[in-house]
């Protein structure tokens, strides 16, 4: 586990679910968050869903952020989102990126996800949406 | 935070961006200058012609047949597998039928990584992205009548893979196969699983140990089998430029050679098995220049640097026609038309295999209409385009000879600077080959979205268009349910006193470091399940640790 500082207020949780190892994406949004000022943890790949709320509870996070490509983002996310609850962690920006199906974008925002940002997403998208969300 | 120092690469600009100024320099990704005209002169001052040569001989720059595609056009192997076994060999059976003379299959997640389809981990991951495999019994059902010697199977396996190559030889010797004449492929290239893909399993040393034993087995046991594909696909797709992609993968080549070598063998009774798998997106010159330089540079390097006598282990084998990196999920449509251009370049570089991407690729696992179309493509430029009716086409241009020798100097160079920090088995251990290129990715990624680095339909010809129809390939529970129920009763019917004893010696063997190959044959035969028989190993060699620098 890396924590990176860089020394801003809103700290952003990146996290691979899944067993998918494909972290290009993941990566560079790390870098852009970085880069606009964020204090980020990025966790690698593989995380259950307990490891990713464990960490956001840990890191007193703002804003989760997953990656996924793999698509096996809505059993992951349902699971996700019973342990924040368990957890108290529903106050948080939860968002959602890489390949994700329209069909499953629906059923992400009924789970609680509150930013969903498929690939072709422009990365100040990402940065604007957080700062305008995270105080 | 660590940051790795790179070089700044120089930018490639697009037609449009040039038009407002003539004399702005151009270069390709590689970072090299790109002249306005190309003469005698140029190809002179870049080296000549001393590397081209003949197809067919040595230095094999102009292709590895003498007759190339006249004699037989490239394989077209197209990447498939998802759901069961069932559902993935229906799908092998509809691409033979359309023309398709070879397979690819893809494997999901849980078998890629080394877990049971009855894993807690597995859940959600069963048959999604390939076909689940979880013993022996599998592979029966996968490639049931299909016939091994008129199709070649590649394996795209990799954490797993000396599992997977085990039970596909297991399978091929129930079924009365000769595996001492058996052909086929598994991708197996540990190495740039930790740069980009992502399905390690075992920490760095082991995991390479693995690798040097199935091609040892292999080389003693199924000589025809090439054990390893080396990839520098999967690091151009993670950021590396298309020079750096086959710097990369031949210093992962080597890598392996010499671990095979301190065993004892010849270098002539392994290299020809070894083949590689290259991206094919870009800048056409650059791409084809990149195959030309890449089929000396490896001769060379197999020759001269270890002594090779037979000419087959100098050639570069290789699969090329995919780049998804290079495909846009807007208008996707026009991702035919790359994906046209990708087999042409295929083509014309001199490919062995072709497995083309296909234009639903951003959305979802391709259906048969897109794989079919796929195909299609590759068979119009076969038979309506004439582009196997010579060897090597563009071979004696001026620009593409100039470019093929400075390709290879820049390969050299790249090659020169892993060695300098200390091989690349080190630098993907410490995590700072993988820091290099997602560097670059981002920065990549900050020139697209600036509308530096010209793509069509994301930062010119853009288009307001509404979500695509697209059929998406559906998850089938009722197959992940099938696959656990599967393994449940091969848990309850295959003799477990048996298993217990194999993966026992699989234990022993992996502890005292000899070649685990045997042992895994004997417990795939024994139906130990992929789970079980990693599980063996991991208690020996532990788990991988991913090192994240950035």
């Amino acid at each position: 586990m890396n924590t990176i500082e860089s020394g801003r207020r809103t700290r952003v949780l990146i996290a691979k679910p899944g067993l998918d190892g494909h972290d290009r994406g993941a990566k560079i949004v790390v870098r852009a968050l970085i880069d606009a000022g964020f204090e980020v943890i990025y966790t690698g790949l593989r995380q259950p869903p307990e490891a990713v709320a464990q960490v956001a509870l840990e890191e007193d996070v703002d804003v989760i952020g997953l990656s996924s490509m793999a698509g096996s983002h809505v059993p992951y996310c349902t699971r996700l989102k019973e342990l924040m609850t368990e957890k108290g962690l529903n106050d948080k920006l939860w968002l959602i990126g890489g390949v994700i199906p329209m069909p499953d974008q629906e059923a992400l925002r009924e789970v609680g996800l509150d930013g969903i940002f498929p690939a072709g997403s422009r990365l100040q998208e990402i940065v604007d949406f957080i700062n305008e969300r995270v105080q | 935070m660590t940051t790795q120092q790179f070089k700044p690469r120089k930018k490639v600009t697009g037609a449009s961006i040039r038009r407002q100024d003539i004399e702005r320099p151009i270069f390709n990704e590689s970072g090299i200058e790109i002249k306005k005209t190309y003469t005698a002169e140029d190809l002179a001052a870049s080296g000549g012609v001393d590397m081209v040569g003949m197809p067919g001989e040595y230095p094999f720059t102009r292709g590895i047949h003498k007759e190339m595609y006249r004699k037989r056009p490239w394989t077209m192997r197209q990447y498939t597998g998802f759901g069961n076994p069932e559902d993935t060999n229906e799908r092998f059976k509809f691409l033979i039928e359309n023309g398709q003379t070879g397979l690819n299959v893809a494997f999901d997640l849980p078998s890629q990584i080394g877990i049971d389809s009855d894993d807690d981990l597995a859940i959600g991951e069963i048959g999604r992205v390939g076909m689940a495999v979880d013993s022996l019994k599998d592979f029966e059902v996968a490639f049931g009548d299909i016939d091994l010697e008129k199709i070649t199977v590649s394996l795209t396996i990799n954490g797993s893979a000396a599992i997977m190559i085990a039970m596909y030889l297991a399978m091929a010797e129930k079924r009365g196969y000769d595996i001492s004449k058996l052909r086929g492929t598994a991708q197996n290239d540990i190495l740039k699983e930790f740069i980009g893909r992502g399905t390690w399993i075992f920490p760095v040393e082991p995991s390479i140990k693995l690798v040097a034993d199935t091609i040892e087995y292999c080389a003693h046991n199924a000589p025809k089998y090439s054990p390893v594909s080396v990839c520098g696909y999967h690091i151009r797709e993670s950021g590396a430029d298309p020079a750096q992609e086959m710097a990369y993968g031949f210093v992962i080549a080597k890598a392996y050679t010499d671990l095979v070598l301190a065993r004892g063998l010849h270098v002539d009774e392994f290299a020809s098995r070894l083949s590689f798998n290259f991206n094919i997106y870009g800048n056409i010159f650059e791409q084809v220049a990149k195959f030309r330089a890449g089929r000396g540079l490896w001769a060379k390097i197999i020759k001269e640097d270890y002594g090779a006598t037979n000419p087959r282990s100098m050639v570069l084998r290789m699969i090329a026609g995919g780049g998804g990196s290079g495909l846009t999920k807007e208008q996707p449509n026009v991702n035919i038309v790359r994906g046209a251009y990708y087999a042409l370049i295929s083509a014309l570089s001199g490919a062995q295999t072709m497995a083309l991407c296909c234009f639903d690729e951003a959305y979802t696992i391709p259906s048969e209409e897109s794989q079919r179309l796929s195909l299609r493509t590759m068979q119009v430029l076969i038979e309506e385009m004439g582009l196997c009716d010579t060897v090597d086409p563009l071979a004696g241009s001026y620009y593409v000879e100039t470019l093929t020798n400075q390709m290879r100097d820049r390969m050299e160079e790249v090659m020169a600077e892993v060695d300098e920090q200390g091989g690349i088995v080190k630098m993907v251990a410490e995590g700072s080959i993988q820091s290099k290129v997602s560097a670059q990715a981002y920065e990549l990624l900050q020139d697209v979205e600036s509308g530096e680095f010209p793509k069509v339909g994301i930062n010119c010809y853009e288009m307001d268009e509404e979500e695509p129809e697209v059929a998406y390939h559906p998850y089938a529970e009722d197959d992940a349910r099938k696959q656990v129920q599967r393994l449940n009763d091969l848990r309850e019917e295959r003799d477990n006193a048996v298993v217990e004893s194999t993966l026992a010696k699989l234990v022993d063997d992996a502890r005292e470091g000899v070649n685990v190959m045997p042992a895994i044959m004997a417990a795939v035969k024994a139906y130990a399940t992929v789970g079980e028989m990693t599980d063996a190993m991991v208690s020996v060699y532990g788990r991988y640790n991913e090192p994240v620098r950035f």
